[in-house]
């Protein structure tokens, strides 16, 4: 494993996420229902920010849920460890409300497809769509983005590292070689 | 962080370290009970048997409900219907079972050990809903996780579990973990009920119900198991009740603010009194609620590491 190349650092991160977020109010004319949902580990920090740009710009508190996926992976069988439990913390009402789901790496759509399946058992959002950091490509659902950070093509043998201050000191993306 | 446990056969061999994220991945499961629809589909396609050697109600109930919220396909077994009637061995009955491909067992059986025989003969991961008077892990960490939950921490806590010392698995089992957990244990019973160098598992027998209470944070009281009784163990239930059962006279001796538990079911007016057991100190059916949830997290620890035998031995 060696990191092949720094694509993004702290400031265009910071950047990309306020243009992601006048891009979600644009869509919406403002804040009216919307709430903003992270997956974990990192897109739950990166929902965290968006909601505190968004209190910048409209002065408004967006409720903010954390969704662990754990329990609807496709690949429980599969996996080689089981994988430790966290907990989805969504204190709100989800019916009817306009999620905006964020997570930090498209990759091939399963985690999202796994994140419906928890949201849509929590209860029936007006709609869902979908805010990521990254989109790498290779996707092996029919799931898209409707806001993308950037567009990064990769190799499948290649990998997307997100690296936040929260967790890991600092703020960054890296193309990483196995 | 990393679930070790290859079976849940007891409390005595199992690692602080295990138990922790047991009790972690119960809570999450008690959020998802909380939810409007209470299940998931994390076990889908995974077959669990549930073999009762030995007449339950709730431990059953409760696994079947734990095995049902993970969405896992389940299939029962009661020895009263069954060809155990026709003499079938345990060990004929077992490979029966197992050869038509299952994930997990659950198994509750009379003889203490059972279980670990079990998981001797087979390669679906076991969990023991009680062998004999040895081990019932489940319900220790029930309790566990209820003193977590309502007192935040185990460590340090003097918790006395108090009655039919002698018979009991869930007060063996709950000495284990608990001491593992860094409390403090103690015992209180009649001396027939004690067993003879109870001492040396390292718990501290206070010899009146009153000594215990006046050192107590959480009072476990067990069950008088009346079709025991028979033998002569002590004079009758009366006297028991004068000198062992859990009064609200008692209680308000208490210096410390009680914690009062109970595996139930509940013998009323004998171990415990209704004003007790229904009143503010009891969390006697919170534990009931949080034995589905920590039945949900072994199961769902558990079976990940049978997933990486089936996948090991196929490629």
């Amino acid at each position: 494993m060696k990191l092949k190349s720094n694509l993004m650092d702290s400031k265009s991160i910071s950047r990309t996420l306020k243009r992601l977020t006048h891009e979600i109010l644009e869509k919406h004319y403002g804040v009216d229902n919307l709430v903003i949902i992270g997956i974990r580990n990192r897109g739950d920090i990166l929902a965290k920010r968006i909601i505190e740009s968004i209190r910048n710009i409209e002065s408004h508190e967006v409720p903010l849920g954390m969704l662990d996926i754990t329990l609807y992976r496709d690949d429980f069988r599969q996996s080689n460890e089981t994988p430790v439990l966290q907990e989805t913390d969504i204190s709100f009402d989800i019916s009817n409300k306009k999620i905006i789901l964020i997570d930090d790496v498209l990759y091939t759509g399963r985690t999202i497809r796994a994140a419906l399946d928890a949201i849509i058992d929590l209860g029936r959002p007006a709609l869902i769509q979908l805010a990521v950091l990254v989109d790498r490509g290779h996707r092996e659902l029919p799931i898209k983005a409707d806001y993308v950070g950037r567009n990064i093509p990769t190799s499948k043998t290649e990998e997307i590292q997100v690296k936040l201050k929260e967790i890991d000191g600092e703020d960054s993306v890296w193309l990483i070689e196995p | 962080m990393e679930f070790k446990s290859k079976h849940l056969l007891g409390l005595e061999n199992i690692s602080k370290s295990d138990i922790n994220i047991l009790l972690k991945t119960a809570f999450s499961f008690k959020k998802v009970l909380e939810r409007s629809i209470p299940k998931v589909p994390t076990l889908r396609g995974k077959t669990v048997v549930n073999l009762f050697f030995e007449p339950s109600t709730r431990t059953r109930f409760s696994f079947e409900l734990a095995e049902k919220r993970l969405s896992a396909d389940t299939v029962n077994f009661s020895a009263s219907s069954s060809s155990v009637l026709k003499g079938e061995t345990l060990k004929d009955t077992i490979r029966n079972i197992e050869s038509m491909k299952i994930d997990l067992v659950v198994m509750r059986h009379s003889s203490p050990g059972a279980s670990l025989y079990l998981s001797q003969c087979i390669n679906a991961a076991v969990i023991n809903a009680g062998d004999g008077a040895h081990e019932h892990p489940t319900q220790a960490l029930l309790d566990m996780m209820t003193i977590q939950e309502k007192l935040g921490s185990i460590e340090g806590l003097n918790i006395i579990i108090l009655g039919d010392i002698k018979h009991s698995r869930v007060c063996r089992s709950n000495i284990f973990g608990l001491q593992t957990m860094g409390a403090k244990v103690g015992v209180c019973g009649p001396g027939p009920l004690l067993p003879r160098d109870i001492e040396k598992m390292g718990v501290t027998v206070y010899p009146t119900v009153e000594d215990a209470i006046a050192e107590a944070d959480v009072l476990n009281i067990l069950r008088i198991q009346l079709e025991r009784q028979k033998g002569g163990l002590f004079p009758s239930l009366r006297e028991y009740r004068n000198l062992y059962g859990i009064t609200k006279e008692r209680i308000t001796q208490a210096p410390k603010k009680l914690l009062i538990m109970h595996p139930g079911p509940i013998n009323r007016g004998v171990e415990i009194d209704s004003e007790v057991a229904d009143g503010e100190h009891s969390v006697i059916l919170k534990q009931v609620t949080n034995g589905v949830a920590v039945r949900m997290a072994a199961l769902y620890l558990l079976s990940g590491k049978e997933a990486n035998k089936i996948i090991k031995e196929s490629s």
